[in-house]
């Protein structure tokens, strides 16, 4: 007896690369971590509350599988914002986190052999999500020259042309990019142009610091050819409630809902009660949050400068990404935690456009940064 | 936000930032930050920079009270002036104006019950004005000045995360 197979395409996708660097730091005491890809802040107590009293009144069961109808009239309220019209009867999932939305419209619109454009340095989701589905990935890779903004230059010389659907995040992780209307509006031309089905990851559009967020669905001609995602998870610090949701074209959204309704059936009961409350009366504390990740920011860019690293300004997420003051930025990460106990993400792990870079992240009490920007400074000393 | 309003939110969530980490978190020049809070110092917005203290983790602890004061007007007297006699008083280490049952809030501080008794007794109750006085001694205190006085929550993230 051998034991069970594992299957062809989970073997296929190697442990995630921060993985490694994640066991080195949990080894070690007295770390500050700037590797942190979530909020530092809890929950706003409103929605806290919220999601206790639904469990007091017993409200534990099952909800509708695309979610609570109240909630997805908030979100289609919410959204307004961004100039994004959404019909909660047919437009809007409630799902799992961002991340089981994601799964989803991979399963939903990815056949064997489907090319998935994916702009790199990326969060580390979407390669795996979609070889999970069986489609081919093509990275594309965005230039540190361009502040890693994605444009179709890079597009072209990729082959995207070719490619079936195109992944990308604004504001981003790992870098913190964003992009403003005529940014995406090139890419938007593109992606008609060669008929992409665009998914758009913009679970980090609350924390866009310089102008206004921009979603791609709101360009001319996009919402029929585009699924946006967000969630709770950044922007209202919720990351352990799993609350996300998409945004689509009701022949998506009900092929990503085919796939929910038998594999999550819904998405959980408690959260979608927090996110309510969330979305009904926490503006404020989002805003909160907001102007402290926004003063960071400034705090770790203005070190950066007076320790002369290089950092484009980044105005999104909770990210900045650097270049390393060394050529192996694996290195660097490596001995500046081993000598200075100040963690940091090597950018190679998010795409080979992030190599010699280093993920910065600025969920983390100004104390502990400005500790850790001391300790960097001695470190290259 | 415009400087001052910025300076003022960052002061009063530690009062203690120095002129260069102001400047790096607002993006501003150091010397802009020296003449913004000058400003603000000179305009009387800015009275003060205090600690704020736990004083059960103390060693001793000052009695503390909330009091209640009603006070009745007439030709020669108005609120301004009856608060003018009682902010003199060393223990007194607030004093408003306030809407609904009674007319002043004060908070008072002494190092006994019995002085705060004798100081509510003996020298704000008999000021001509004041009809009626009722004294809350503080018991616990969970939060000063917006800061909350719990061990603060565990960071139980994992330490790096994508
Ligand atoms: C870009 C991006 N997308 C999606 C997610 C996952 O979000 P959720 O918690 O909603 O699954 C993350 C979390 O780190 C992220 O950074």
């Amino acid at each position: 007896m051998t034991g069970p197979s594992i299957a062809e395409r989970v073997r296929q996708v190697p442990p995630s690369g921060i993985r490694r660097f994640f066991e080195l730091a949990e080894e070690m005491d007295d770390v500050i971590s700037l590797g942190v890809g979530e909020p530092d802040f809890t929950a706003p107590s409103r929605a806290r509350e919220a999601a206790i009293a639904s469990i007091e009144q017993g409200r534990t069961s099952y909800t509708a599988n695309r979610g609570k109808r109240e909630l997805r009239e908030a979100i289609s309220d919410h959204i307004e914002k961004w100039e994004l019209t959404y019909d909660p009867a047919d437009e809007i999932l409630v799902t799992a986190g961002a991340s089981e939305a994601l799964d989803l419209t991979f399963r939903a619109l990815v056949d064997p052999g489907d090319v998935v454009a994916i702009a790199q340095p990326s969060y580390v989701s979407y390669v795996p999500g979609v070889v999970f589905a069986g489609g081919t990935v093509l990275p594309v890779q965005t230039r540190a020259e361009d502040e890693f903004v994605l444009t179709p230059e890079v597009l072209e010389e990729a082959g995207a042309a070719d490619a079936d659907l195109l992944v990308l995040c604004y504001p981003n992780n790992p870098t913190g990019a964003t992009m403003t209307h005529e940014e995406l509006a090139r890419v938007a031309a593109f992606a008609r142009e060669h008929d992409l089905t665009v998914l758009s990851d913009e679970i980090y559009a609350d924390l866009t610091y310089v102008g206004e967020h921009t979603s791609i669905a709101s360009v001319e001609g996009m919402k029929e050819r585009t699924v946006v995602y967000n969630g709770f998870s950044k922007a209202y610090a919720m990351t352990g409630l799993r609350l996300g949701y998409a945004l689509g074209p009701s022949e998506v959204i009900d092929a990503m809902n085919r796939v929910h309704q038998y594999t999550m059936l819904s998405a959980p009961t408690t959260p979608q009660y927090a996110a309510i409350e969330a979305l009904r009366s926490c503006d404020d504390s989002v805003e909160r949050m907001r102007t402290q990740y926004d003063r960071r920011r400034k705090f770790v860019l203005s070190r950066f400068s007076e320790m002369g690293i290089d950092c484009f300004e980044a105005t999104g997420a909770f990210y900045v990404f650097p270049e390393c003051p060394w050529n192996d930025a694996d290195a660097f990460a490596e001995a500046l935690l081993e000598e200075q106990k100040v963690a940091m993400v090597p950018g190679s792990a998010f795409g080979e456009s992030g190599s010699g870079h280093l993920r910065v992240s600025y969920a983390t009490g100004l104390d502990d940064l400005r500790t850790a920007m001391d300790r960097l400074e001695q470190f290259l000393q | 936000m415009d400087a001052r309003a910025e300076l003022l939110d960052l002061l009063r969530e530690n009062a203690r930032y120095s002129v260069s980490d102001l400047a790096r978190l607002t993006d501003r020049d150091e010397s802009e930050i020296e003449e913004t809070i000058a400003a603000l110092e000179q305009a009387g917005v800015l009275r003060g920079y205090q600690a704020v203290v736990d004083w059960s983790q103390a060693e001793s602890e000052p009695v503390r009270a909330t009091v209640e004061l009603n006070v009745a007007l007439d030709r020669e007297t108005g609120y301004d002036d009856i608060a003018e006699r009682i902010v003199e008083f060393d223990e007194v280490r607030s004093l408003r104006l306030v809407s609904g049952d009674f007319d002043f809030a004060l908070d008072v501080e002494a190092d006994s019950m019995g002085a705060v008794s004798r100081f509510i007794s003996e020298q704000v109750a008999p000021v001509p004005a004041v009809t009626q006085t009722v004294t809350h001694y503080v018991m616990e205190s969970y939060k000063e000045n917006g800061i909350e006085f719990d061990d603060g929550h565990d960071d139980d993230r994992l330490s790096v995360t994508p």
